[in-house]
């Protein structure tokens, strides 16, 4: 499991190492009930401050990706995965209205644009 | 056991100078780092803590007990290290245990050749001949070898060089993977604090100006570079603190307050600490 994390990209720290953790979970890497490393333990690697480290977790525990078991410590959870797809899809549609609008502000009609996603699609793997 | 270290009212005057009723309270398995200019308090509040001085008036207690009342049951428990480190100087560096488990009844001698060896201090040198980074992490050990809950760490990290100061750190973490332990860290290099604590307590002239969690003080304060014109725009209460100079001025501001579409830059817990010491804007009553 790699984290990396940067101090110069003005997101948050608890929000990277969060949005990577998702990224392994929504990608499967992560597999559901795979126990994820404590809070300490992931502080004292990426050297940070345990509450970094705390906040992401809370983070990724309100979103359904994780959840924590009281003197057992976090596993990804494999209970509600439809949580984590309404979740997804979401993130798709915020995405894709900023393209349309980028779209129309540019005179580009549906059709062409449809085109160009239908491309895209096929292009990359 | 909810806070490792709560401090409550506590006060204590000198002719010129006065620890002002300051409160604040370190939750148990965090990091607290104490910061504020030379003279603000810091060491008369550690010194407070450890009992090396008489508090006029307040409560003090640290791992649940009574800092008054129970002092050798929280010694017991408590591992010091100070800016100027104390040993025998004319002992071997190994035999170090010999003086400290008289004093410490958990004293564990083996885990003490262990760090050394781990530190890499050399156990047949005699203290005196150890250089200054040596006789720290000496410290450190010595702390650390009595079963300690607590670590109160006076400026561990001043005169170090960067990589003995990130070893240190490397330390305090190992430290701090229990989650019953504690550390409260006062220093001036602040980008050491940045990598460790979980809290600051920022004292200015024997008061506490805020004890917040770094994620607190992240939303809450941000730097911004602009003219003079663009803050009379602002908000009442958005600016803390502003520096400024014949092209602009430099603001501390609360990031959440600035007008819709500007946006700060973080600030560094050097900026505040540098802002609210040198450029106040008139301080709002209970702080900031």
């Amino acid at each position: 499991m790699n984290i990396i994390l940067s101090n110069t990209s003005g997101v948050p720290i608890y929000e990277q190492i969060a949005e990577q953790i998702r990224t392994l979970i929504i990608s499967g890497q992560l597999e559901p009930e795979t126990p994820l490393p404590s809070m300490r333990l992931l502080a004292k690697e990426l050297r940070v401050s345990l509450i970094t480290t705390k906040r992401a977790y809370e983070e990724l525990e309100r979103g359904g990706y994780i959840r924590t078991v009281t003197g057992k410590g976090s596993f990804v959870s494999g209970l509600d995965n439809s949580l984590i797809r309404t979740e997804q899809l979401r993130l798709i549609e915020e995405q894709l209205h900023a393209v349309v609008q980028r779209a129309r502000l540019n005179g580009l009609s549906c059709t062409e644009l449809q085109q160009m996603l239908a491309q895209l699609y096929k292009e990359e793997p | 056991m909810k806070n490792a270290i709560e401090i409550k009212n506590l006060t204590k005057r000198f002719d010129k100078f006065t620890l002002d009723n300051i409160s604040f309270s370190l939750p148990t398995g965090s990091v607290m780092g104490l910061i504020g200019e030379n003279g603000a308090g810091k060491s008369t509040t550690i010194k407070l803590l450890l009992g090396l001085l008489h508090t006029d008036s307040g409560t003090v207690s640290m791992l649940g007990m009574d800092a008054k009342t129970q002092t050798l049951d929280i010694k017991r428990h408590l591992g010091v290290v100070s800016e100027v480190t104390a040993h025998p100087l004319n002992y071997r560096a190994q035999d170090i245990g010999y003086v400290l488990r008289a004093a410490y009844p958990r004293w564990d001698e083996s885990q003490f050749q262990q760090y050394l060896k781990l530190f890499c201090i050399d156990p047949t040198k005699m203290c005196k001949d150890l250089s200054k980074g040596m006789r720290m992490k000496l410290s450190i050990a010595c702390a650390l070898c009595h079963d300690a809950k607590l670590l109160i760490l006076d400026e561990p990290t001043s005169g170090l060089d960067p990589v003995v100061r990130d070893e240190v750190l490397d330390i305090l973490r190992d430290f701090m993977q229990d989650e019953q332990h504690s550390i409260l860290i006062s220093s001036h290099i602040t980008s050491d604090l940045e990598k460790i604590a979980d809290y600051i307590t920022f004292l200015h002239d024997g008061k506490v100006v805020f004890s917040q969690s770094i994620l607190a003080i992240q939303e809450n304060y941000g730097v911004l570079r602009c003219s003079h014109e663009t803050i009379q725009d602002f908000a009442a209460g958005t600016i803390y603190a502003k520096r400024q100079d014949q092209f602009g001025c430099e603001v501390l501001v609360d990031p959440r307050r600035l007008p819709a579409g500007m946006t700060a830059e973080s600030a560094s817990i050097e900026q505040i600490m540098l802002f609210l010491t040198r450029y106040p804007v008139a301080r709002p009553q209970g702080g900031f």
